[in-house]
């Protein structure tokens, strides 16, 4: 049976795909909204430590499933190996409604003016096809602002000196801080430090129909059990559905991107949750299945008039795939920290994003969310054995008296660092897989080095009686923070979309997600995802004329 | 939508079945023993084993958390893949003790086994009884999850009345929530 025609199908109902969804059909277009994923809600929160999108020992608790889904990986000397969405090396990010705001932390950064000039602050790096974004930190201010009101944004960053200039305040005070944040605040000021309250996409009063966090132990990685953590699945997608101009298709699998003899995309075809192979059309098709997953379609969407892929002409599709060097510090101290009262990160200082002697960029530096005792028991020093009665002994005496320190290094995008698809392993719908390849920059190795040592200095200064770095290895880097790969820019030569996230030859269809990122910030992305999709919706609002 | 919503009551029969068989009154096999995949001489070598890696003292050690009993559930579940690993490692290890030591693993003294997992975590083991797995990949993998089945969540089988968390002075039940009243004067 032939679908219905529509103004616009979106695939992915993550941030970008909710975002651009409400704004679409708010405006009057007709919208489907497809997500591969389930529709879970808050009543899915199960809290199991074993099975969620952070621990997966025993599979994602919000998709994808072990079963139907793998990858391909290329380890640098060649051998590549097959590897499911459990499997760290699987670089995975949540498939349900909402994306990865359905469980996810919800830090809520703005990135800064120099995150989006980095080539131009810092001039070019060897191995790095470093960038300025085509836009400027002032273009995206209002979304900024849009996405902080409209999704919820609660904190405080007034004590954040390095911030770029904002012309609104956030909508949610601060939650109450608890213990690690009273002696995190402290040693930094003694430092000379510039400490405040992490914006976070989460309810610390109710807002817009929607009560506070109850701080419970249980958050990055788990559902809300009392839905007061924001993402599009809470806010966005059920005013778009509101409209009655949406229609939200889950467990629905992309297969190709349409286009006709022209070189227009004409709409998608997918499986539905039935294995039903479908044809929806539409007048615009906008992608937003994250940085691996969106270039893995358009990468799978040939045809006579683009034999590489959509937006491939100058084979910059999956290139420049980035997430985050993760590095910082623990320590341990002499008394108790834990209280028990979450989510855990609260305190952060971007006094090492920019100006570090000698580095490109650098990251945040706040304190880790509540780890629960699977986590802490493979956190020890390198002094203490990994099993035995030593490192239980260390577990029982330290677990309560621990404070990890934690910063996202900003990477520099490598060309090499890539999402193909695979030649022969195929997923259950017969869909060539994505094939991940590439290392990190070495710089940011450096990089990560010295942030760490600057964690360590607040931890001690925090009255740490130990403290030791952990750093990030030189692997591939994507997972939750994964962006760059249908790079924004100018030039048609050099990128995949133009600065309104519009693929160059393709003039109707659009990449709105954390791929169109030319630089990922040393910051969580997803609040800039968010501002982007605000934009870009703005564009399509603007410009669409029926056909 | 949460799963039990859609359970009809032919599934909740099978679910119950398979709690039945979770309570250890009926296995795989027909057999009266707890275990699910594990043989009983097999599953008594790998409690010894995991006590080694998490030992009693003033708190529970891995045996009598069920940390076994977590690794035999998994193992008919997301684990089913590494049944070869488990039954094949563990030969290997009986092996081993018995070339060097003539006895049973789990007949060694204390000493004796504490020796035998750092030898196996160096991967100084005769070579030939390690094909497959490698003695550290097996003990990787046993170590990861044994730790999985003492530290976490009970309702996978291990974790036996929250010991673990217990022993850290994390309160069980879990805390729902708390409001801001109770948050003031922190």
């Amino acid at each position: 049976m032939a679908l219905k025609h529509v103004n616009a199908v979106v695939i992915g109902a993550g941030a970008g795909g909710g975002v651009v969804a409400k704004e679409l059909s708010c405006s009057g277009l007709s919208v489907v909204l497809l997500e591969r994923g389930k529709w879970y809600t808050a009543f899915d929160c199960r809290k199991d430590d074993l099975r969620n999108q952070r621990t997966t020992s025993l599979g994602c608790g919000f998709g994808p499933d072990d079963e139907r889904y793998r990858r391909v990986v290329v380890e640098p000397d060649g051998h590549h190996e097959i590897v499911k969405p459990s499997n760290w090396a699987y670089n995975n990010n949540a498939a349900c409604v909402g994306g990865g705001t359905f469980s996810y932390g919800a830090m809520a950064w703005r990135f800064m003016e120099n995150d989006f000039r980095m080539r131009s602050v810092y001039g070019a790096v060897e191995g790095s096809t470093l960038a300025d974004w085509p836009i400027t930190y002032g273009d995206l201010e209002p979304y900024y602002e849009k996405a902080e009101w409209e999704i919820g944004v609660s904190g405080d960053d007034s004590g954040n000196v390095f911030k770029s200039p904002r012309k609104k305040p956030l909508p949610m005070p601060p939650l109450p801080p608890g213990t690690e944040h009273a002696v995190l605040e402290g040693a930094a000021k003694r430092l000379g430090l510039h400490p405040f309250h992490i914006p976070m996409l989460r309810n610390s009063v109710p807002y817009d129909g929607r009560g506070a966090c109850m701080r419970c132990r249980w958050c990055v990685g788990f559902a809300c059990e009392v839905d007061a953590k924001n993402g599009t699945h809470n806010t966005v997608i059920p005013k778009a559905l509101a409209t009655g101009n949406c229609d939200l298709r889950s467990e629905c699998i992309v297969k190709q991107i349409l286009t006709d003899g022209r070189g227009r995309a004409t709409g998608v075809t997918y499986f539905d949750s039935e294995n039903r192979l479908e044809e929806q059309t539409a007048d615009i098709v906008i992608l937003s299945a994250s940085a691996t997953e969106s270039a893995r379609l358009l990468l799978n969407s040939t045809s006579r008039l683009f034999p590489n892929g959509l937006g491939n002409r100058h084979d910059w599709v999956g290139r420049n795939l980035q997430g985050h060097a993760y590095t910082g510090a623990m320590g341990l101290m002499e008394s108790e920290v834990y209280d028990d009262i979450g989510p855990g990160a609260s305190i952060a200082i971007c006094d090492y994003n920019h100006g570090n002697p000698g580095l490109v960029g650098g990251a945040l530096l706040c304190n880790e969310f509540i780890r629960l005792p699977i986590h802490f028991a493979g956190m020890v020093p390198p002094d203490v054995p990994r099993w035995g009665a030593a490192h239980k002994e260390y577990v029982r005496k330290y677990y309560k008296r621990s404070i990890i320190v934690m910063g996202p290094v900003q990477e520099m995008p490598v060309f090499e660092a890539r999402v193909q698809v695979d030649p022969k392993v195929k997923d259950d719908w017969g869909i060539p897989v994505a094939r991940l390849s590439g290392q990190r920059h070495p710089i940011d190795l450096v990089t990560a080095q010295y942030v760490a040592g600057k964690a360590e200095a607040w931890l001690r200064e925090a009255g740490a009686i130990k403290t030791w770095q952990r750093l990030p290895g030189p692997g591939l880097s994507g997972g939750q923070h994964q962006a760059g790969t249908c790079r924004m820019g100018d030039d048609p030569k050099t990128s995949v979309v133009n600065r309104h996230c519009q693929v160059h030859d393709v003039d109707n269809l659009f990449v709105v997600d954390g791929s169109v990122h030319v630089t990922n910030g040393g910051f969580n992305p997803v609040l800039t995802i968010l501002a982007i999709a605000y934009r870009a919706a703005e564009f399509i609002n603007a410009n669409w004329k029926p056909a | 939508m949460g799963w039990y919503r859609n359970l009809s009551r032919r599934d909740f029969l099978k679910t119950a079945a398979t709690a039945a068989v979770a309570s250890g009154t009926i296995s795989c096999g027909g057999a009266r023993i707890p275990w699910r995949f594990l043989s009983a001489n097999e599953a008594r070598c790998l409690a010894v084993l995991c006590d080694q890696l998490i030992p009693p003292d003033g708190d529970p050690g891995a045996d009598w958390a069920r940390v076994v009993n977590y690794i035999d559930i998994q193992l008919c579940g997301p684990y089913r893949h590494l049944r070869g690993d488990y039954r094949d490692g563990i030969a290997a290890l009986e092996q081993t003790s018995r070339q060097k030591w003539s006895q049973f693993f789990a007949q060694l003294s204390d000493e004796q086994q504490f020796e035998m997992l750092v030898a196996l975590e160096k991967g100084e083991v005769p070579n030939e009884l390690w094909k497959k797995p490698h003695a550290q990949a097996f003990f990787e993998m046993v170590l990861s999850h044994t730790i999985e089945g003492y530290y976490g969540d009970p309702r996978h089988g291990g974790n036996r009345d929250h010991a673990s968390w217990k022993m850290v002075g994390l309160p069980y039940p879990p805390v729902r929530g708390r409001q801001h009243h109770d948050l003031k004067d922190s």
